[in-house]
């Protein structure tokens, strides 16, 4: 069902070509579709970036395992849509979803949807819902309940008379159908100072004062523990938020039995007590846990060690960013060998490898994401990584190159050598230095960005810096941000020591 | 016996200038021919037009009866020594590896490399303990050695030289234009040799050439030129040096 190695790259007789580039990416593509497709058989969940979404991911894959179904659950890969494409292109079989976010930004409809009109909408994509798990998460407008009492503010109406108050919205809600924009213009909200802010930064702006009013989920376990009121919807502009699970037709009919299981076993009260275990205790798995207690469910999962995980986090980001230099190195110094003889292929070259610099890094990841080949994948990851490392070796080398002076250049000519004798054994060493520089910034780089894969759900050490990010916990982000300067610095150490190896010896003296 | 390098008609432009007027010249085998004149009268360009560093825009280059083109250039260049300014040496390869670079392509025997190497150490007067050292570990004098063994190192029938001395302070200078045309003189050497400095041109030159924006002026000995100058620049490219060069 998950992508296979593909034929058409093993054939040992096109791989056994003798040098060309031709032959290089040959293996290289082969080693590529061999080392991400390793993991074909389980049944992959997805989750989105919030404590619930987590949750309820870690709870379906225990109660898969639970059937003796292999699964794995993919963490906080993102937002809908990127959950919404992964599930369309195959990449998780299944993921928590709500019905009034399927409605408006699944189908794309003002209308409010009934559980019968989403599922026959959505046979069309092969995607089935569940019944309803139990619980409505709507989502509400919170406030610090001594500022709303200290106003006497009971409902969104009532903000229409404090046009003073800061507002800071998820990026998501900014932008939803069923967001800021048309629920201003329901309730004719004055407020002007809106701002964006990630949804866990968020709580801590709302309780240091740095804003008055947020976004939240009717069951989140931050509303009692920050003592936060919610801002009645008295207009009903939200519609319903039922979550459910959405899968795919393919899945196999034990799987689905299994994953049906959900279907009602989990209201309001429950879902605030697994969201505050799951934020008290910063583990997903034991909150998860909590929902299987009297029942069959086994304990195992919860306690993988730091040590263990730091292990898996560094071996994985030594993953992303290893083979995405590769990658760099094996297409960029070609590229800047091309740049190097200018001419409007050059300067094509250097401004294209120059234009994809200046995109940020995760509107790469998310332009990446829709493509047919990529997707919520460590692909996606090691070819936003691969682009961004492209640039400092391409101008490096073609730099190193052009700035060879002449008279050695006619040197090189006048004695006869041919071309590419010319560039292997002159040009190149000579220019070396500067296409090894330019490999340790790219490598540099890469060890920092790489950090970003955990938002497509591709691991690394930017795992525990996104969880840490949305459990506000500082010693978590910690345990990602520490190790991965420490790399970068020890990156940086090694090439100096490649650099006595590869650099020969009569250009440093 | 004919002329080893004969240029036609060749004409050559760089941007919207002319480098060289259609020009026509014969270098005679055995002999040491000097290109004079000021900076950017063409002289350079004359070089690199033999050596096919450059292609020219009218007329013909022929080596050896041949007529050079871009098929047959790589072939012909092996039979060219081409000796620049400071050297040309390439820094990341030892003084050796230099010297040996075009032989090792070349897939030549490892007992034919050595006695040649040795055979140029003598010529040239370099201690073959030198040849490991990188060429910024050598002065300018031993580097300009190191560059005369590379270039003649395929015993090439012609030696090309451009300004190969001026870099150096005089006392290398002098020395090494001594042994210099000992080494021509010795091996019977084909050379063309361009030069800024008029002594040089009458120390080495059998043949004189003087150039001037792009034209060969006039050409002969040093004493053709001295007594029977064809225009103004003539004499007074000669007047300007002749304190060096007569006293």
């Amino acid at each position: 069902m998950k992508l296979l190695p593909r034929p058409r790259f093993v054939g040992r007789d096109r791989r056994a070509r003798r040098g060309g580039p031709r032959g290089l990416s040959l293996t290289f593509l082969t080693l590529f579709a061999a080392v991400f497709s390793a993991n074909a058989q389980p049944t992959v969940i997805g989750s989105k970036k919030f404590t619930e979404s987590y949750v309820l991911g870690e709870i379906a894959k225990r109660t898969l395992n639970d059937a003796g179904i292999s699964a794995e659950h993919r963490q906080g890969m993102g937002g809908t849509i990127i959950l919404w494409q992964a599930l369309r292109g195959n990449q998780i079989d299944a993921y928590p979803e709500y019905t009034g976010t399927i409605a408006q930004e699944i189908l794309k409809t003002d209308r409010k949807l009934s559980l019968k009109e989403i599922r026959e909408a959505l046979e069309k994509f092969e995607v089935r819902a569940t019944e309803p798990l139990g619980f409505n998460n709507t989502y509400a407008l919170v406030m610090r309940r001594s500022e709303a009492e200290r106003l006497g503010l009971r409902t969104i109406s009532n903000l229409r008379n404090h046009p003073e108050l800061k507002i800071g919205l998820t990026h998501e809600f900014l932008d939803r159908q069923d967001g800021w924009q048309p629920l201003r213009a329901r309730y004719a909200l004055p407020q002007q100072n809106v701002i964006g802010i990630d949804h866990a930064l968020g709580y801590a702006a709302l309780k240091n004062g740095s804003i008055d009013v947020k976004d939240a989920y009717s069951t989140d376990a931050k509303i009692a523990e920050y003592d936060l009121v919610t801002l009645e919807d008295d207009l009903q502009f939200f519609p319903r938020y039922d979550a459910v699970f959405l899968y795919r037709l393919s899945m196999t009919a034990p799987t689905i039995t299994a994953l049906r299981k959900l279907e009602g076993t989990l209201d309001e009260t429950r879902m605030i007590r697994l969201n505050a275990e799951a934020e008290r205790t910063k583990n997903y798995a034991r909150a998860a846990n909590l929902y299987f207690q009297g029942g069959t469910g086994s304990t195992a999962d919860a306690g993988e060690s730091f040590w263990h995980k730091l292990t898996r986090w560094t071996l994985r980001h030594l993953e992303l960013a290893g083979f995405s230099l590769l990658l760099a190195v094996i297409v960029g110094v070609p590229l800047g060998i091309i740049a190097s003889r200018g001419g409007p292929t050059g300067q094509a070259i250097l401004g294209f490898a120059s234009v994809v610099q200046t995109i940020p890094s995760l509107a790469l990841l998310a332009l990446l994401v829709p493509l047919p080949f990529f997707g919520i994948s460590v692909r996606t990851a090691i070819a936003a990584l691969f682009l961004y490392g492209l640039l400092p070796i391409v101008r490096n080398t073609a730099s190193g190159l052009q700035d060879i002076p002449r008279a050695l250049r006619d040197s090189a000519i006048a004695l006869g050598l041919s071309p590419m004798t010319r560039l292997w054994q002159i040009y190149l060493p000579m220019a070396s230095r500067s296409i090894l520089a330019g490999i340790k910034t790219s490598a540099v780089i890469n060890i920092g960005t790489a950090t970003l894969a955990a938002l497509i759900g591709a691991g690394g050490l930017g795992e525990p810096i996104l969880s840490g990010l949305n459990l506000n916990d500082h010693a978590t982000i910690l345990q990602g941000a520490i190790p991965a300067a420490l790399l970068a610095l020890l990156v940086q150490w090694g090439f100096d020591l490649l650099d006595r190896v590869l650099i020969p010896k009569g250009l440093r003296l | 016996m004919s002329a080893l390098v004969q240029l036609v008609d060749v004409s050559k432009r760089y941007e919207d200038a002319p480098a060289l007027h259609s020009t026509n010249l014969a270098i005679e085998r055995g002999k040491t021919t000097v290109l004079i004149g000021p900076s950017g009268c063409g002289k350079s360009t004359l070089l690199r037009l033999i050596i096919g560093l450059i292609t020219p825009d009218s007329g013909t280059v022929a080596f050896d009866g041949s007529q050079i083109t871009p098929a047959n250039i790589d072939t012909l260049r092996r039979r060219i020594g081409y000796v620049i300014q400071e050297g040309g040496l390439f820094p990341h390869l030892t003084a050796r590896a230099n010297v040996l670079l075009m032989a090792r392509y070349l897939g030549k025997s490892d007992e034919e490399m050595r006695t040649r190497l040795l055979e140029l150490c003598e010529l040239t007067r370099l201690s073959d303990n030198l040849l490991s050292r990188y060429p910024i570990e050598l002065s300018g004098g031993q580097r300009q050695r190191v560059s005369l063994m590379r270039a003649l190192m395929l015993s090439p029938e012609l030696l090309l030289l451009d300004e190969p001395l001026g870099a150096l302070d005089p006392l290398v200078r002098a020395s090494l234009q001594k042994e210099l045309k000992e080494i021509f003189a010795r091996l019977r050497q084909t050379a063309l040799f361009v030069t800024h400095d008029l002594a040089e041109a009458a120390y080495f030159g059998d043949e004189i050439v003087l150039m001037n924006e792009g034209h060969i002026v006039q050409q002969g000995s040093l004493a053709d030129l001295r007594e029977n100058p064809v225009n103004d620049f003539v004499r007074e490219f000669i007047n300007s040096q002749r304190a060096l060069v007569f006293t």
